[in-house]
């Protein structure tokens, strides 16, 4: 699990441009599912049948969705000397960008590091200044007709920043945000090899997410769910954010209330994590979230959703730190869920 | 029929937690010999066959309030809250409002003004610091009744107010699912279908699947609309006026009213010498914006009942004005069947 | 070209009013394409169509323009109005602005105003010369739309006028739809309504069609001018290739596509990264299961101005490279 997580967060998979993530993840799907699928948007669909296909007249279909896009940088244009100027793909704090590493991809992968003017020619109150995104530059260490030959506008720019171990079961490293949950759907697959279930089970890893959730709102439309339960990942305690606002980092996952989620589905859920001793936490969205739940509830005819998020600390930052044992906990929670969706499962979802 | 709106507006209805409205909805509905059904986002949907059927026009309403939901509770008991749906923060600081299923009474409270700073009485609490207080005396106690993800609304009774109006929570939009209920006693040629949506007040959303399912050939929205005919603000930021009838949107922020329809509406109202206004803004959005876009595009209108003081504890309509929309909305649909 | 453009910006056609400018666009292509019609929320639909072996293609360039929409009448016959799509206080200061039945007024600000930079819309007002309410009332109600009055001009190869946002993009493809022969693909041109207002017209219309690939026609922003926000497009270096902008993150093949067919041709092409903005494409490609989709942008100065300015060579190259994408084979 963590192999292919530490795999995975270093395939470039910006919002767009998730062929390659797509191609890493069906290969991952595969041999837990029985069909896979990618879209022309490469939205990847990993197909269960169920353990009891006879009784399809009156079973679920269950879509899970996971996005496997990540936050990046873009060219913008390129300066006369070379340097690269940038524009950002989904939300990055752009306090974060001075001196980061960074890939672009151009007709080759270059090495680049965001320019930072050194302490010692700044004036006396720069350092308390934000310097804009707009104003910032990457070094490639070309000079500007190589850069030229090799960059274009528009081409890529991703964080180099691989997983780290840290203390425990803890982890860091980018792009976890969502990844850590695509990985949480193969551990679903397998948990669901080891259960008797009736449902038909979607996994798809979506694309598109960090930029308004699109990926979910085609794959949706295309699946045509019962049940749609959107994995994301929420903030995590920290030292300088509100208790109220974040989650601990090692009581289980969270599972958000709110309109966006249907209220009947959400109890059931919480009461099968109750019956199978599995620690939960409880997040509260007053308004449609900015997960996939957000377009997965309004598709089509409506499709009651739940949502299940990790805590995550640093999210949309090269550090986000996440504790494993959530994946594990969070995956085997799904599984029983959908083994426990039996006759009458359509009355849990009334009104 | 003021029955009708003081149950309506009385029951508690906050975006993501209809239930208590959904049920009323659903029983007065049957009761006007509708069927009735409730679809998977939990938008009540009354139909009501025609004579002749064929074309399908479907009207909308919405069934949800602004209001609260609960996100923790501290260790001396205080719940700490956020708000559903657009509120202003300034409104809220000493009003009652109702938690739960049960409709546990709590209070938004405030530190008295004689342990306030000079500084801090002309300074806004900021919502993120606000809290309910329900009596309990600590986290425990406040457990055995309150959890995090429970809805809190307005505690607001229904009464008469003023020279012919009526002062209640929530009339943004129980105005419309009174007026809805109103129009589906009667027979048209044509299919009626009234739609009592959820989620409204947080992206028009129980109005988007409605409008998937049930595939109109066009559709008239009722509302209660902003009305700021009060002191202080200029007359050409008024929106509308009480009194003066209902309110013909020619646009607003999620839709442009379908030019025929405007038209026909706005004749009604001048053959049938009923009062109308047409909304001088183009501020706000509600349910038209999803129902027009759906699939390839649907042919829609909004009519609103002008309301005081939306989105807070106590809005004011004049009963004029409802009467009035419930009768030009009666005579427009008369009008589509022989169009 | 010139012609043409001309025609097509002095129309009348705010968002919701757009009927002047479908029929102006019907007449000019009607004997051009095998079907045609109007839907329900007003969008022109032409059809080419192919000789069965290709895709669907939806191309869609927006009909409507911004404007100013009359909210309230004042008892000296001053109107108040809102904006209709994004309208700058700045860009309709004193600028003369025009009704549908011709009536024509100035607008102008509550001088009382401290600062100028604090300039709102609800500040701000029509004066159309009427001296009373009742005098105002019969020229203007409440609900119309004024637009800017501003007749095109041009110098050698620059065009500048009200509307280029996106009639710029309705002459190309006009000139496309007479342009392209022996497509294998079926072609749909869409002249959409409502785009100012947020993509509404394009929505509606790719649920209908429900084509396999979309390409929109609208303008870009321009990034050489003195002193101007950072922009890599220059008013014309050629068509602008879209890569991404709010709406939507242009869809990988569709983009290359659009690259591959320009350098075979040698036809002049930039490549753009809009930071704010969208364009019809963004609903398009998310109608039902997704469709591929991409933009070819006009690059244009001083967009939602009333004197917006567009470079001939790139509405001919603009022609040149959507007929040749259009001509071959979609993989």
């Amino acid at each position: 699990m963590k192999e292919f997580l530490s795999e995975l967060i270093e395939i470039p998979g910006v919002s767009g441009y998730e062929e390659q993530a797509a191609r890493r993840i069906a290969r991952e799907f595969s041999p837990y599912c029985d069909e896979v699928q990618t879209d022309s948007f490469f939205n990847v669909y990993g197909i269960k049948r169920g353990t009891a296909a006879q009784q399809a007249s009156d079973r679920p279909k269950v879509m899970l969705a996971a996005h496997m896009d990540e936050i990046a940088l873009m060219v913008r244009d390129i300066d006369d000397k070379g340097f690269i100027r940038f524009t950002n793909i989904g939300g990055v704090d752009q306090r974060i960008l001075l001196a980061q590493e960074v890939t672009v991809h151009g007709r080759e992968n270059l090495h680049g590091i965001i320019a930072t003017v050194p302490p010692h020619l700044q004036a006396a109150e720069d350092s308390s200044k934000v310097v804009k995104m707009k104003d910032m530059s990457i070094d490639v260490g070309l000079p500007v007709k190589k850069v030229k030959e090799r960059v274009r506008v528009g081409d890529l720019i991703t964080f180099c920043s691989p997983l780290v171990t840290m203390q425990g079961s803890m982890v860091n490293g980018k792009s976890i945000d969502d990844r850590a949950s695509v990985v949480m759907l193969t551990e679903v697959m397998k948990e669901l090899d080891r259960l008797q279930y009736q449902a038909e089970v979607y996994c798809v890893a979506t694309v598109q997410e960090e930029v308004g959730t699109r990926g979910a709102v085609i794959s949706t439309y295309r699946t045509r769910p019962d049940i749609g339960i959107a994995i994301d990942v929420t903030h995590g305690e920290t030292p300088d954010a509100a208790k109220e606002d974040t989650h601990a980092m090692d009581k289980g996952v969270v599972v958000c209330k709110g309109p966006n989620m249907h209220p009947g589905l959400t109890e059931k859920f919480l009461e099968v994590g109750k019956e199978y001793g599995l620690e939960c936490q409880i997040g509260i969205a007053p308004r449609p979230t900015g997960t996939d739940a957000r377009s997965i509830q309004i598709s089509r005819s409506g499709v009651p959703t739940i949502l299940l998020e990790l805590p995550l600390r640093y999210m949309h930052t090269t550090v986000e730190t996440l504790n494993l044992n959530h994946i594990k906990a969070g995956a085997r929670h799904i599984a029983l869920f959908i083994a426990s969706l039996k006759e009458g499962w359509q009355e849990w979802l009334s009104y | 029929m003021a029955e009708l709106l003081k149950r309506l507006t009385e029951a508690r209805g906050v975006t993501g937690n209809e239930d208590e409205v959904r049920g009323i909805i659903l029983e007065l509905a049957a009761q006007s010999g509708a069927e009735v059904s409730v679809d998977r986002m939990g938008n009540v949907i009354a139909r009501r066959p025609g004579r002749t059927g064929g074309k399908k026009i479907m009207l909308a309403a919405h069934m949800d309030e602004v209001g609260f939901i609960i996100s923790s509770i501290s260790e001396n008991g205080m719940l700490k809250f956020k708000p559903v749906g657009g509120i202003d923060q300034r409104i809220l600081l000493s009003k009652r409002v109702r938690i739960g299923k049960d409709g546990i009474p709590g209070v938004i409270g405030v530190k008295a003004i004689h342990l306030q700073e000079p500084s801090e009485r002309n300074t806004v609490i900021k919502q993120k610091q606000m809290y309910i207080d329900i009596g309990a005396h600590s986290r425990e106690e406040a457990q055995k009744v309150v959890e995090a993800g429970d809805y809190a609304s307005f505690d607001s009774s229904f009464t008469p107010f003023g020279d012919n109006k009526v002062k209640a929570k929530a009339l943004d939009d129980r105005a419309g699912c009174a007026i809805l209920l109103e129009l589906l006693k009667e027979t048209y040629d044509f299919d009626l279908i009234a739609c009592f949506t959820v989620q409204e007040e947080i992206g028009l959303r129980g109005a988007e699947v409605a409008a998937w399912h049930v595939e109109p050939d066009m559709a008239v929205v009722v509302e209660g609309t902003t009305c700021a005919d009060i002191p202080d603000v200029p007359e050409h930021m008024y929106t509308t006026r009480m009194g003066m009838g209902p309110a013909i949107s020619f646009m607003d922020h999620s839709s442009i009213a379908d030019p025929k329809l405007f038209q026909q509406m706005v004749e009604t109202a001048e053959n049938h010498s009923i009062p109308y206004q047409i909304k001088e803004a183009i501020a706000g959005g509600n349910d038209a914006g999803s129902i027009q876009k759906s699939r390839g595009g649907v042919r829609t209108i909004v009519v609103s009942v002008p309301c005081r003081y939306i989105h807070s504890s106590s809005s004011v309509m004049d009963l004029n004005d409802y009467y009035n929309t419930i009768a030009l909305v009666k005579e427009f649909l008369k009008g589509c069947e022989t169009r | 070209m010139k012609t043409l453009l001309a025609h097509l910006t002095g129309l009348y056609g705010p968002s919701g009013k757009e009927e002047a400018v479908r029929q102006a666009i019907q007449q000019e292509i009607k004997d051009y394409v095998d079907e045609i019609h109007e839907d329900v929320m007003g969008n022109l639909i032409a059809v080419k169509k192919g000789n069965g072996s290709g895709r669907k293609v939806m191309l869609a360039a927006h009909m409507d323009q911004i404007g100013l929409i009359v909210t309230n009448i004042d008892e000296n016959g001053f109107l108040r109005f809102s904006n209709i799509g994004g309208v700058s206080p700045f860009n309709v200061l004193h600028r003369r602005v025009v009704f549908q039945n011709g009536v024509t007024g100035a607008v102008s600000y509550e001088t009382e105003l401290e600062e100028i930079k604090n300039l709102k819309l609800n500040k701000m007002y029509i004066d159309i010369g009427a001296a009373s309410r009742e005098e105002a009332k019969k020229l203007v109600q409440i609900g119309d739309i004024a637009v800017y009055h501003a007749p095109m001009a041009d110098r050698e190869n620059r065009f500048f006028g009200c509307a280029m946002d996106d009639r710029a993009g309705c002459a190309v493809l006009v000139e496309t739809i007479k342009a392209v022969k022996n497509s294998p693909n079926e072609l749909f041109f869409v002249f959409t309504v409502q785009e100012e207002v947020g993509l509404r017209g394009a929505r509606t219309s790719a649920y209908s069609i429900n084509p396999d690939i979309g390409i929109s026609l609208d303008v870009t922003i321009t990034g050489d001018t003195p002193k101007s926000r950072p922009m890599a497009i220059n008013l014309g270096d050629g068509p602008a290739v879209k890569v991404k902008d709010s709406s939507l993150i242009c869809h990988p093949m569709v983009k290359n596509l659009m690259i591959q067919r320009a350098e075979e041709a040698g036809i002049p092409y930039q490549l753009e990264v809009l930071e704010a903005g969208g364009t019809d494409s963004g609903a398009i490609h998310l109608s039902r299961e997704g469709v591929p989709s991409g933009v070819i942008s006009i690059p244009c100065r001083y967009v939602h101005s009333a004197h917006e300015m567009v470079d001939k060579n790139d509405l001919e190259n603009a022609v040149k490279l959507l007929t040749r994408i259009l001509e071959n084979e979609i993989a």
